[in-house]
């Protein structure tokens, strides 16, 4: 055991404290009875009632869902072919001005994602709506899948792939029976990556949604504008807890499959060749 | 090491109308301004268990990988039973390779990873089971089938790697340093277990290793390689007692290398090697010009070490124990002549050590026949 000390407590406190103060007072103030967001005028669970007979909001949490489905099942399929093409190709000229490239939308400023992609959408007379969005956030999440991905393809052993080509598959064979099984969890992560980017992206969205679509973000966004409801925090406590309950059970899934590959290994090495 | 065969006299190298399996012929492979492979032309032929020995980059597991498929071949041809193979993909070939990692795939069982070829083939499910039964039952895991690869010892991995890639039965087997993971006791069972697989189940084997007394071992022929070219292909016994060059002399076991001017008699040589040391005789067929440079190699195995001058002995020589290596059934003794020249000589230690003779600076005489060392061109 460690000895208590007043130095590492404080610091904790502290720490958690700057972390975690401003989502607190969120959620407490989700559950005021009062109107004013400032004042505390009870207990109250009345803003979540309204808060789900509220069709606007229910319609932008739909179209957030759609887009962040769609758009990281087709970036995790995209980035994932880049991958595999940036690890395997082996060297060609222009492999680093194509590694590159594949990698800028992470360090560039969302701002100029977004505008450019307006630029173009409205260049090809493109319609603004749900379609562009996810045509966007496809575009900015890929290249995150891509750089998952291939960090796991890089430790993958070359040998798996050959020998499965050696056993008679084609090379998309090889790739389906071997190599995505195996790299299936940097998949799954680089997938659950691209969609809470999707989840998260405001300045995007913005850019190029049109008036038929609205997205969760966007709508707090407007809402709050006008003012803080305390529909809002209602709506952001939700939000919280979704992204909570799916990150607990992110890591306890992967506990314990580590719990259990540890016990076969134990079994494995108890039986005597 | 391993006695050639006495009972069966297979040798299909020597017979001209024997059909190779596989035919290297003018094959080079470059990459880049490298040359891996220089020129090189070889006669593999059926049953054969044939090794591919060389020191590392060598190109021994480039030719394999041309052989698989994996590497294109830079000029020249490769026929397997008579068939160019450089237009056929890997997963056409009759040929399989089991990996030096064994790439088993981690997310399949035993089961699945030796049943995973024949699935691509399409076979029907009944021979399908049939033939992975007897796999499992050849390479003795018939208890381990349902298990996943990280889930049993290195050993039985290594069995694992063989059944999958003997499963399809292939016209070859490519085994790519398919031992170097296993420790040295092991290592031996495993090399008696691959030259009875191989003799049940009639495959031609070709192994890349840089074990020569893994190679002498299972091979029924070796080809010593260095830098893209085959020094020599031969039996392990050839290639030890008649070494074509001093490369494959001190490439495989321990030899004693002598260069000096020949003085060619009727059916001997006399060899000048060393000022104040008598000429050393070598029986030989082959010509030599008087004067020819040339190196006597003798492997310190052939070389006796007594006390007093033997009587009757064609090469004698005077020196004094200057260092013993003890191995427990053999002993290694360097001695130095007068000269400054070191000499090793071997002995069996047939004897427990208290009743042995010889001792650090003890003066000894080395003897061996005129028979017992080769002569080569330098």
């Amino acid at each position: 055991m460690r000895r208590f000390s007043w130095f590492n407590a404080t610091s904790l406190t502290l720490g958690f404290a700057f972390l975690y103060m401003p989502m607190i007072i969120l959620v407490i103030y989700s559950f005021n009875a009062s109107k004013l967001v400032t004042v505390w005028g009870g207990f109250s669970t009345r803003w979540y009632g309204t808060l789900i007979r509220n069709e606007a909001f229910l319609d932008a949490a739909w179209v957030t869902l759609q887009v962040g489905v769609v758009s990281s099942t087709v970036a995790t399929i995209l980035g994932t072919m880049a991958a595999q093409v940036m690890v395997r190709a082996g060297r060609f000229p222009g492999r680093t001005l194509f590694s590159g490239m594949i990698y800028a939308p992470l360090v560039m400023p969302e701002v100029i994602t977004g505008l450019s992609l307006l630029l173009l959408f409205i260049g090809i007379g493109l319609d603004r709506g749900i379609f562009t969005i996810i045509l966007a956030h496809t575009t900015f999440s890929m290249c995150y899948v891509s750089v998952v991905v291939s960090s796991r393809l890089v430790a993958f052993d070359r040998a798996l792939e050959e020998a499965a080509l050696d056993l008679g598959c084609t090379h998309f064979e090889a790739f389906r029976l071997v190599t995505l099984p195996i790299i299936a969890p940097a998949v799954i992560s680089g997938w659950l990556l691209a969609f809470t980017l999707s989840l998260d992206d405001l300045v995007i969205a913005s850019f190029t949604a049109g008036p038929s679509a609205t997205t969760l973000p966007m709508k707090i966004w407007s809402s709050v504008r006008l003012g803080v409801s305390p529909e809002i925090n209602a709506l952001s406590t939700l939000m919280i807890a979704v992204v909570t309950i799916g990150v607990v059970t992110a890591s306890l899934l992967s506990k314990r499959a580590s719990i259990r590959r540890q016990q076969e290994e134990r079994e494995a090495f108890q039986v005597t060749p | 090491m391993a006695q050639p065969k006495p009972q069966t006299v297979f040798a299909p190298w020597t017979d001209p109308d024997a059909k190779p399996l596989i035919r290297f012929r003018n094959v080079t492979k470059r990459f880049g301004d490298f040359t891996a492979i220089d020129d090189l032309t070889l006669d593999i032929y059926e049953k054969e268990f044939f090794a591919l020995l060389g020191p590392s980059g060598c190109g021994k597991t480039t030719m394999m990988r041309m052989l698989a498929g994996f590497e294109s071949i830079t000029e020249g041809t490769i026929e397997l039973a008579g068939q160019d193979i450089a237009p056929v993909p890997p997963n056409k070939r009759a040929v399989n390779m089991m990996f030096q990692s064994y790439a088993l795939f981690p997310h399949l069982s035993v089961w699945d990873n030796i049943a995973f070829g024949l699935r691509r083939e399409g076979m029907e499910k009944d021979r399908m089971n049939t033939r992975v039964e007897e796999m499992l039952r050849l390479t003795r895991l018939e208890r381990f089938a349902k298990r996943k690869p990280h889930q049993i010892s290195g050993g039985q991995r290594q069995r694992v790697a063989l059944a999958r890639s003997l499963a399809k039965a292939p016209k070859l087997l490519l085994l790519d340093e398919p031992l170097g993971a296993l420790d040295a006791k092991l290592r031996q069972d495993t090399q008696f277990e691959l030259m009875d697989i191989q003799e049940k189940t009639g495959t031609t084997f070709v192994i890349v290793t840089h074990d020569q007394e893994e190679a002498m071992t299972v091979a029924s022929r070796v080809a010593v390689m260095d830098e893209g070219r085959l020094m020599q292909v031969d039996t392990p016994a050839e290639i030890y007692e008649q070494p074509a060059t001093t490369y494959v002399a001190d490439f495989i076991g321990d030899v004693n290398l002598m260069k000096g001017n020949a003085d060619p008699k009727e059916g001997f040589v006399l060899l000048d090697w060393a000022p104040n040391q008598p000429q050393i005789k070598a029986e030989t067929s082959k010509n030599f010009a008087a004067g020819q440079e040339l190196h006597y190699a003798i492997r310190p195995e052939k070389i006796a070490i007594t006390a007093e001058k033997p009587a009757e002995a064609p090469n004698a020589l005077q020196g004094k124990v200057l260092d013993i290596a003890y191995l427990g059934n053999i002993s290694t003794y360097h001695v130095e002549l007068p000269g400054g020249q070191i000499v090793k000589a071997q002995t069996a230690n047939t004897r427990r050590l208290a009743n042995r003779g010889f001792t650090w600076e003890d003066e000894v005489w080395l003897s061996w026949t005129a028979t017992a060392g080769v002569l080569l061109e330098s």
